[in-house]
Parts: structure tokens; C-alpha cells; sequence
């Protein structure tokens, strides 16, 4: 990459784009191997712009120049204008609530000349830099239960607003920043609350409630009992153990019913149970049904249809797969989606598990190498920065081959790199570019 | 602060590792240890096509092909590709409604549950149609034409022998152990139910990739797992097409058969069942209104009177008699009986005799060629009543044994299926009929081939042919050989390679004396009229009375015509029998149609006499009346049935109006039925028939 300017050259880190080129390669033989048909000339249907593999190609080609010209970039210039980014990403934002397009599904698209443009996909790169911005600065102490408040903010307004935008799955992805807020100094406990909750919500679908807050309330007692001693010098734990078993009992018997019948959707909550493989009980359906006010209640959606091709296309690679084009699941439209939100089934079933474990085995290369490089900088800034592309890439990785390989619930989010889509490789690009342009400037310590 | 948060770098670490070990677990749960999962996607992807071997042709004894295959094409429906169409000229140029067009493409979208699979939209379509659908087949897009193949018979004959071919049913498929499968075809009647095995040949299997709208993208891994059809082997019959088209026309508008056998092979040279069908009616695009209309036809268009015909063989049955009491001494070539015009000796004087001229059975040879009753009256009685016997029954037994010999009341096993055994009584018939006291004038008529006396034409043809040999038969069947022949198609055809030398031990006097009386019955008997000059023919007429019931009475019907004869005397090439129900005397119509059979097939061209015949017989119509009465009252009954059913009167009203307007009110009389044919085919019969539970097509 431009080796003989050594200006931008010097201290970049090739690992990451080597890694990077490899994983982009992969995609587009990946998206290659789910949509190529037989007979067609592949040079030509290549380069022709008409094909998916193509397509993507030639966004890689964009996206590299977008990159280069990153590296070209001042590393001053990302600091100094994360705030206005991050106005200008809550802007667009706001933007996006008059302006989407009728896409069924989504609001959270505005259609700009030929492209979609997604405010949410924007705002990953904004709260990152922002996010990295407000802790590195000096009288930010984040010790403080303000400013942690603050930096929390940060992160849940835009992810609110993305809710609102009815895109739970790219909502869900702001969360992966409280990990950056914990290597930090946020306490451990609210990851380990966070962690509980949930645990609990996920318990809360699998038993029954009842049972459930029986047996909470055998452990509160239990805990009371042992602690008896202590309880009698300071009545405050008392108090603290009924507060945490008063949290825990409304969360199973208010929060969990109420998020469900009222805040998610009818797919997302069947698409949830599908994911544990229960039925979903009939008071939500109910409660679905009744606020579309009996409408089109009866139909019966085949939710787990996905899921299921796809552990069939995977589980069918078996051990070596089966080669590249020779996937009958991937290759005849069996999985869904497949070029985009189940663009991992291509992988697992042309090239089986040895495949998935080289390809894994580079993603995690790829997120230790990035929190390598975070722990490697002077500048705070340049640290939370790095951290926060290394979660969201996380994120977006675990959930969508979670999603593929029936641990997680269908929530469209893309595979990072790899996945079909413009919008997608390019926000990839642009976040893992600033990271190396800020990585080679780590001598620098940026405000 | 940062220095003590670097340790939570590990942690996020490990956090980013336990998620990761979490997601290869599962995959090594999914790709590894359940195998059920590359099962799954082969069922998704991949679908194992039968391919279709071309079936085995049939050929006639000079090699023309008698049962072909030929390509016709059904019309397919995509509906899904169905755009900026033109439904009213579509409509026109396929000649439907549009609410039919509608109605049918809804059909194939509701049975497939989705649009974009091509479906039947009309089977078969005539090559009319065709042909106007292929001009004009750039208009319509999401309908093509697929290539279908069918059977066809090119000259029009031999349905009752060559059969048919139809989808397998739910007993075809249970009867075969499941190697049958929905929508394929099997033989259903006819050599092709017989020969199916050998015609059909060995299934390939092609297996092709489909998507998941079921649509099929191409082969699996190139083909590499793909079996090749092997195509049906051919047949090599007997039949002799020509004669067996002559046959045919001389068999025009006349109910009864005619079988012709090579007494040498026990080769079947020519069968036919009147009335008769053009085989290719029941393959074409109009198969099932043909078939519905045959399966309704009181005169049983579809029976093959060959096999499944029960005549009484009257006076044909002369020589076997005369045989069984010489070979059982009763009774020498010489042996005269003095006839005054009728038998007496059992008190009524019945049997009549036609001839009353004393002398004209003065011995063997004259009884047959005067075919005197009385003589073979007091024949049978010698036979049944030898004192070597203790009793009339043991005496009966023993001559039952003898037919059988002969090959009467019992199947001879010929391949097509369902042939009838016909009937020749035992004792405990007698039994119960005379509360068990009966002599052996009880039955006396069974000397002249009447009583419970029945047999069909091919037992009359195969008895000929044991006459014709002096004692031995080979079992009459179609197949000669069959192309590149196997270990089992050896095993099938060696039942008809085998000699039956059932009667060898009746002495060659014996036969040369019935033979020599069966010559004298063309040149000077009854049968003259079957003499063909140059070839020593061998015959015997018979007359026999039959009966039927009709509107609850019984009524005698005019005689039957029957007919046996084999030729020449000294080398026998070809044996016949000839029944034609309801003509009258035996050498009026079974006389002329055997003569000119064997003229055909002996010298291969007809003289001028016969040619005329031939013209005389074929526009002759011998069609008893009573059928068209019969087919009223089925036809009428069976609209009321249908009303009663569903409801719907229409048919039942056809039939009311049309008394009404024949028969003014009050009269109970039936109308003349001759117009009621017309509404055979209007009654939606096919659905109902099978309701009836009949036989899918009686062989």
C-alpha cells in the first residue's frame, strides 16, 4: 500500500491490513461461491457490474480509496472533529424519522441519488470517536458515577433512537461500548449486572415465572440466613438483598412480559423463542393480536424456516465441506439472506468445520491484533478509539455466526468484511482505517 | 487508572475467546457430530428423476412393428412466468373459455403451492393443437410444450391383444412391492399387462439439483451418480397382420371372435373380438371420453369374445365326441346308427336331426359329414354308459377327463390375462339338478355340444389344432421369441415351447377316421361352402341355440354360428374357429369368414369370389336388436342413479322428455331405443364407472 510514500507509509500496521484484505477476499469469493451460476463467464460477469460478486468487488475498490485517503488524513483531524461527527451522526439521525424510505421492515433508511444511506451504520464510527473523545479528555474523570452517566448517554441515545427506527439489531451493537467504558475503569459490577440481567432474562423465557421467582426467593432467603450475623450489625444489607430480589422477581413478572408483549415486535419475539425452541406462549400472541386490534392475527409464519436451512447448510459441510460451488444449500436458495445476514453458511458448508476454524481463528487474530494495538498507544483517545472498533466488530461477529448457527435470535446484522453490502464494508473500512492511521501516529498523544 | 485497568484488557480478552470457543462448539455439534444434517440438504437439493426407458415394440411374424412408441406433447404451465399475456387470444387459439383458463391456472398454483413450477396445463394435445400452439407459442410466455411418449398402434388393430398402458394405480403399486411409483405407467391389459416386464425395461435414474421454489437448475455433480434407461425389449408375436386386419373387417358390426391358430407352434396368426375398437382410441388426447364411452357400451366393446366368450360349440363338437368313444372302443370307424329324423331312445325324441334320409350315418365318416344329432347323441350315451364303468357319474368323470384333454373347461393358459375357463359340468352340476338321479339321458344333448356344454374360441381353435396334430398341442400364445432374450424370458416362454401330447395315445385310425369325415363335410357336408380348390380343408359346422333374459323374460335368440376347420388335410398350417353370435346357421357366416382366412394365409391373395365375400361380409351388420334395448333400460337406469346421486336431473330428463315426446302419456311402452346411443357419451360416465368399482378396462 503506496510503499514508496513513506510518509504515510511509516508506522502502519500491516498485520491489520493484511488480515483485512484476506477477510474482504473471503467475502467476495464467499458471496462468489452463493451466487455464481453455472455458465457464466466469469471474467466478464466479474468485472461487468452486474453480479453481486462483482458489485462487491467494486466496493472494496471504493472502499480502499476511501481508506487511502484516511491514511492521508491528519490523525489530529479525527479527535478534533469527533464531536462534530457525533452531532452530525445524531443530526442524520433525527434526519432519517422524516426522510426514510417506504422499505418495508426498516425505517431507517434514506435513499441519497442511487444509494441507501443508513444513519445508524454512520453513527458506529461517530460514537466511537465520540465516545473516545469525551473519555480522553482531561477533566473527564471517569471514576465518577456522572460522567459515567454521561458517557452511557453517549452511547443509548443514538442507540434509542435507532430502536425507534425499528432496527434492533444495529441498536444492540451501541451496547458493545460499555465494554470499552469498562477497560476504562466502569466498575466491574455494572458489566456483572448487566451480565445477570441478562441471565435472567433468558432464564425468565426458559422456566416458568412462578418457579423462577421461587427459586429466587429460596436464594434471597438462603442468603439472608447465611449472612444472619451480619445482617444484625447492619440492617443496610437486609435492605440491599430485598432491593436486588424486588429487582429480579418484577423483572420476571413485569419487565419481561411487558417488553414483550408491548415493546418488540411478533416476529422478533417468535424469532427469539424459535432461537430456545419453545413455542411462544399464547398471552403475548394475544397481546400481539390485540393491538393490531384482531387484524391478520391468524397467519402462522414458518419464524424458524431461516434457522433451520441454515443449520442445515452448515451442519451438511461436515468436516472438509464440501468445496467451493458445490453447496446445495448456499447454492440454490435454500438459506435466506444468504449473501448478506447468512453470508457464513457459504463458508461453513463449502469448506466444513476445518474452514470455520481457520476463519474464525483469523477473526479473532484480527480483534486481539486490534486490542493489541489499542493497549500499545499513549493516547487515550487513540486507546478507546481502537477498543471501540475492536467491540463492534465483536459484536457484529458473534452475533451474526451466532444468529447462522441457532445461538442467537434472527436479528439482521452483517458479518463484518465479509458480508454483501456497500454500506456495510464501507463503515468496516472506514472504522478499521482510522484505527491504523491513529495506530501509526501513536507516538503522537492527541487530545 | 490506566495502569490498573490494563488488566482488564485480558479480561476483554477472554471475553472475545470464550465467545468465539462457544461458536466452534457449536459447529463441531453441528458439522461433526449430528449427521443428520447433510442428509437434510440432499433431500432439500437433490431430486433423483426416473428416467424413462423407451418401452419394448411389438412385431407381427414378418417383422412389422404392430405396437409403436410415437412422441406426443403435453402442454406446460408456469404460472409465475405468465406476464403481459394475452388471455383472450389464448383463449381463442386453444379453443376454452377464459373462466376455464383461470379456473385451471388456479388449480396448478393451488397443487403446487407456489407459481413458478411448471405444471400440466393440458395433457396430450392433439396435433392440431399442437401445431397451432408451436405457431404461435412466442405470445404466450410460461406455457411450453413437453415431449410426452405414448403408444401407438399403426394399423389400427389387435386392441384386445396388444393392450393398453395407464398410470399405475394404488393396487399396482402394493401388488409390485413399491417398485412401481406414483404417475409411472404400467401395462394394463393385453400383451402389455402380460409382457411387462420384458417391455417396460430397466428404469434409469438421473439425479438433478432443484432450488427451493422445487425448480430443477441441472445435474448433480455433472451426473457421475446417474444410471442410464435401458430400453424395452421388442416382441416377436405370431400374429399375422394382415390376416389379422381381415379378420378384423369380416368381424365388422358383428359380435362373437375368431381365433387363428398354427396347429405346429401353437401360434396365435390372427384373434379378434367383435365388436371390435381402433386400439389408438384409447391412447390419444381423447382416451378417457373413448374409454368411457367403450366401458359403457352394452355390447362390451372391450371383451375379448376370443378368450372370455362362453359358445356352446354345438355340432363343432362332433369329432371330439366321435373320438372319445372310439378310443374308448364303444364304438369303431364303422359303426352305424340308424337315424329316422330323431332320437328315440330316450323316449322324447330329442335330438332333432336335420337329415332323416336313411344311411346318412350309416357310419363314422358319413355321421360328421351329415352332422346327425342322433348318431352323436347315442355316441356321448356309449361313451358314459361303458359297462367298463361301474356308473353313469364314473362314466361321466371319465369323459369330462376327456375334454379337459381336448383343452375345454379349463384355461390353456395363454398369455393375456383373464381368460376364461368356460364350462364343462361335473357330476355334482347333474347332482344337484336331478336331485341326484340322472342317466345319461339326462344330458344326452352334451353329444352335440349343448347343455351346460360352453367353450371359447381359442379352446375350439386349440381343440382343431389336437385334431389337426393326432394328440398333441403346444399351448396357444402370441410371443414367439423376444429380442435379445434372457435366462428368464426363456423360463416365461417355455410353458408355450413345451408339446402337450395330451391324446397321442386315441389311434391314428381314430384320427384319420374324424378327419377324413371333417374333409367330407367341405366337399360334400354342410361346410361346402368353405372349400377352396387346391387345398384339402378340414371342417365342421355347428348351429347352437342360446338364450338370454331380457325385461325379466327368457328369450330365445336366432343361433349361433360357429365354425372350426384346419388346413391342409395332410400338413395342417392353420387351424380356426369362428363364432358369430345370433347369425344362424354355421356355414352361413363362420363358413365364408374361416374360408377366407385361410385362403389369405395359405395363398396369400383371395379369389374373386372371396374378394367379393369379403366386401358382402364386412358390410354386413348381424348386430342382434336386443342390445339397443338393453342399452336404453343401462343408459336410463343408469341416469336415474346419477340423479339419485347428485341431483342433477339433466340426464334423467334427457330420457323423460324423449319417451314423452315418442310415447304420448299413459303408455307404458319403451321407446325406440336406436337415438338413446347419443347420450351414452354425454353422461359424465368415466368418474361414475369408477365409483362402480368396474374393472379399469375389462381385458
Amino acid at each position: 500500500m503506496s510503499q514508496r510514500n513513506p510518509a504515510i507509509s511509516k508506522g502502519i500496521d500491516y498485520s491489520l491490513v493484511w488480515i483485512y484484505l484476506l477477510l474482504v477476499s473471503i467475502g467476495i469469493m464467499a458471496i462468489f461461491g452463493a451466487t455464481y451460476r453455472d455458465g457464466d463467464p466469469i471474467l466478464q460477469s466479474f468485472f461487468g457490474f452486474k453480479t453481486d460478486y462483482s458489485k462487491q468487488f467494486y466496493f472494496f475498490v471504493a472502499a480502499l480509496v476511501i481508506g487511502l485517503f484516511i491514511l492521508l488524513t491528519d490523525s489530529k483531524f479525527f479527535s478534533a472533529t469527533a464531536n462534530i461527527f457525533y452531532a452530525t451522526g445524531i443530526f442524520l439521525l433525527l434526519l432519517t424519522f422524516p426522510l426514510h424510505t417506504s422499505i418495508s421492515g426498516t425505517e431507517s433508511i434514506i435513499k441519497v441519488g442511487g444509494f441507501n444511506f443508513q444513519a445508524a451504520e454512520f453513527c458506529k464510527i461517530t460514537v466511537a470517536l465520540a465516545l473516545a473523545k469525551y473519555l480522553s479528555r482531561p477533566e473527564t474523570e471517569f471514576t465518577k458515577t456522572r460522567s459515567q452517566l454521561i458517557a452511557a448517554a453517549l452511547v443509548l441515545f443514538p442507540a434509542a433512537l435507532t430502536i425507534l427506527q425499528k432496527e434492533m439489531g444495529l441498536a444492540l451493537v451501541f451496547f458493545a461500548f460499555f465494554l470499552v467504558m469498562y477497560r476504562e475503569g466502569l466498575p466491574s459490577g455494572v458489566l456483572i449486572i448487566g451480565f445477570a440481567a441478562a441471565t435472567l432474562v433468558v432464564a425468565t423465557l426458559l422456566v416458568e415465572k412462578n418457579t423462577l421467582a421461587l427459586v429466587l426467593t429460596g436464594i434471597a432467603l438462603l442468603i439472608v440466613f447465611s449472612m444472619r450475623r451480619q445482617v444484625k450489625r447492619q440492617k443496610a444489607i437486609l435492605f440491599r438483598v430485598i432491593l436486588l430480589w424486588f429487582v429480579c422477581v418484577s423483572i420476571i413478572w413485569v419487565g419481561v412480559p411487558f417488553a414483550f408483549k408491548h415493546m418488540l415486535k411478533l416476529y422478533q419475539v417468535e424469532r427469539i423463542y424459535s432461537t430456545i425452541g419453545k413455542e411462544v406462549p399464547t398471552e403475548y400472541i394475544e397481546a400481539h393480536n390485540k393491538d393490531k386490534e384482531g387484524g391478520g392475527g391468524g397467519k402462522k409464519k414458518d419464524t424458524d424456516y431461516n434457522v433451520r436451512q441454515s443449520k442445515i447448510a452448515i451442519g451438511s459441510g461436515g468436516a472438509i465441506g464440501k468445496g467451493l460451488l458445490k453447496g446445495t444449500q448456499t447454492r440454490y436458495g435454500f438459506v435466506p439472506e444468504q449473501r448478506t445476514d447468512f453470508i457464513f453458511d457459504t463458508i461453513a458448508e463449502g469448506f466444513g468445520f476445518a474452514g470455520c476454524f481457520v476463519f474464525l481463528s483469523i477473526y479473532l487474530l484480527l480483534l486481539f491484533r486490534m486490542v493489541a494495538v489499542a493497549e500499545r498507544q499513549r493516547s487515550v483517545f487513540s486507546r478507546c478509539y481502537a477498543y471501540g472498533v475492536a467491540v463492534v466488530f465483536f459484536f457484529h461477529i458473534i452475533i451474526n455466526i451466532a444468529m447462522a448457527v441457532g445461538l442467537a435470535p434472527v436479528i439482521g446484522i452483517t458479518l463484518p468484511l465479509i458480508s454483501y453490502g456497500g454500506t456495510s464494508l464501507l463503515t468496516f473500512t472506514i472504522l478499521l482505517f482510522i484505527l491504523i492511521r491513529l495506530d501509526a501516529d501513536r507516538q503522537m498523544v492527541l487530545r | 487508572m490506566p495502569v490498573f485497568n490494563q488488566s482488564r484488557s485480558r479480561i476483554i480478552r477472554l471475553i472475545f475467546l470464550l465467545a468465539f470457543l462457544v461458536i466452534l462448539a457449536q459447529l463441531f455439534n453441528l458439522q461433526l457430530i449430528s449427521g443428520k444434517y447433510s442428509k437434510l440438504a440432499m433431500d432439500n437439493a437433490v431430486f433423483a428423476k426416473i428416467v424413462y426407458p423407451e418401452r419394448g415394440i411389438i412385431y407381427d411374424r414378418k417383422g412389422k412393428a404392430i405396437l409403436n412408441n410415437a412422441i406426443m406433447f403435453d402442454l406446460m404451465v408456469t404460472p409465475a412466468e405468465i406476464k403481459n399475456f394475452d388471455t383472450t387470444a389464448f383463449c381463442n387459439l386453444m379453443q376454452m373459455d377464459t373462466a376455464d383458463f383461470v379456473k385451471r391456472i388456479r388449480e396448478v398454483i393451488y397443487k403446487n403451492k407456489n407459481t413458478v413450477r411448471p405444471s400440466v396445463f393440458e395433457a396430450l394435445l392433439t396435433p392440431q393443437m399442437q401445431a397451432r400452439f408451436e405457431e404461435n407459442s412466442w405470445r404466450f410466455p410460461g406455457f411450453a410444450l413437453i415431449e410426452r411418449p405414448v403408444r401407438v398402434y399403426p394399423f389400427n388393430v389387435a386392441g384386445h391383444i396388444l393392450g393398453n398402458i395407464n398410470e399405475v394405480d394404488a393396487r399396482d403399486i402394493e401388488r409390485s412391492g413399491d417398485f412401481y411409483r406414483q404417475g409411472d405407467y404400467i401395462g394394463k391389459s393385453g400383451l402389455e399387462a402380460i409382457y411387462e416386464r420384458v417391455l417396460m425395461g430397466k428404469r434409469g435414474v438421473q439425479y438433478l439439483i432443484k432450488d427451493n421454489h422445487n425448480r430443477l437448475v441441472g445435474t448433480y455433480e455433472k451426473g457421475v451418480f446417474d444410471t442410464a434407461a435401458v430400453a424395452g425389449r421388442g416382441l416377436r408375436t405370431f400374429l399375422d397382420v394382415e390376416l389379422q386386419t381381415l379378420a378384423e373387417k369380416l368381424m365388422t358390426n358383428k359380435v362373437g371372435a375368431v381365433v387363428a391358430l398354427d396347429p405346429k407352434t401353437g401360434g396365435i396368426l390372427a384373434m379378434v373380438s367383435g365388436p371390435n375398437f381402433n386400439p389408438n382410441e384409447l391412447t390419444g388426447p381423447e382416451k378417457n371420453k373413448n374409454y368411457s364411452r367403450l366401458v359403457l357400451d352394452v355390447k362390451a366393446p372391450l371383451l375379448n369374445r376370443a378368450i372370455k366368450g362362453q359358445y356352446p360349440p354345438g355340432s363343432t363338437f362332433k369329432p371330439l365326441g366321435a373320438l372319445v368313444a372310439l378310443d374308448e372302443g364303444v364304438i369303431t370307424p364303422s359303426y352305424g346308427f340308424p337315424c329316422p329324423g330323431r332320437y328315440l331312445l330316450c323316449g322324447n325324441g330329442k335330438p332333432a336331426c336335420t337329415h332323416s334320409e336313411p344311411g346318412h350315418a350309416a357310419n363314422l365318416r358319413l355321421s360328421i359329414a351329415h352332422s346327425c344329432n342322433s348318431y352323436y347323441a347315442h355316441v356321448y350315451r356309449l361313451a358314459v354308459d361303458n359297462p367298463k364303468f361301474k356308473n353313469v357319474r364314473d362314466g361321466f368323470t371319465h369323459w369330462k377327463g376327456y375334454m379337459n384333454a381336448f383343452g375345454l373347461g379349463r384355461k390353456l393358459g395363454v398369455d393375456l390375462p383373464s381368460e376364461d375357463m368356460a364350462n364343462i359340468p361335473d357330476t355334482t352340476a347333474y347332482d344337484k339338478e336331478y336331485r341326484g338321479s340322472w342317466n345319461s339321458c339326462s344330458n344326452l344333448t352334451l353329444g352335440i355340444g349343448q347343455d351346460k356344454m360352453t367353450a371359447t374360441p381359442l379352446q375350439l381353435a386349440n381343440a382343431m389344432c389336437i385334431i389337426a396334430n393326432k394328440g398333441f398341442y403346444y399351448t396357444p400364445h402370441f410371443v414367439n421369441r423376444i429380442d435379445s432374450e434372457t435366462d428368464d424370458d426363456t423360463a416365461l416362454l417355455n410353458k408355450y415351447r413345451a408339446k402337450h401330447e395330451v391324446l397321442t395315445h386315441i389311434s391314428d385310425d381314430a384320427y384319420n377316421a374324424v378327419i377324413d369325415g371333417m374333409e367330407d363335410v367341405v366337399t360334400s357336408g354342410t361346410a361346402r361352402i368353405a372349400m377352396i380348390p387346391g387345398i384339402d380343408v378340414c371342417a365342421k359346422t355347428g348351429t347352437a341355440e342360446n338364450y338370454t333374459i331380457l325385461d325379466g323374460r327368457r328369450i330365445k335368440l336366432p343361433n349361433n354360428s360357429m365354425f372350426v376347420c384346419f388346413a391342409p388335410k395332410e400338413n395342417p398350417k392353420i387351424a380356426i374357429a369362428v363364432a358369430v353370435e345370433n347369425a344362424g346357421f354355421g356355414a352361413t357366416w363362420g363358413g365364408p369368414i374361416a374360408r377366407i382366412l385361410m385362403e389369405k394365409y395359405l395363398n396369400d391373395t383371395l379369389q374373386t369370389k372371396s374378394v367379393e365375400d369379403v366386401e358382402r361380409i364386412a358390410n354386413t351388420n348381424l348386430m342382434p336388436d336386443y342390445y339397443k334395448r338393453l342399452q336404453y333400460k343401462t343408459d336410463s337406469l343408469r341416469a336415474r342413479d346419477w340423479f339419485k346421486k347428485t341431483n342433477d336431473s339433466s340426464y334423467i330428463q334427457k330420457y323423460i322428455s324423449f319417451k314423452g315426446i315418442k310415447n304420448p302419456a299413459g303408455k307404458n311402452k319403451p321407446a325406440q331405443p336406436q337415438q338413446n346411443l347419443q347420450f351414452v357419451a354425454t353422461l359424465p360416465d368415466n368418474k361414475y364407472s369408477i365409483k362402480q368399482g368396474q374393472e379399469p378396462i375389462p381385458a
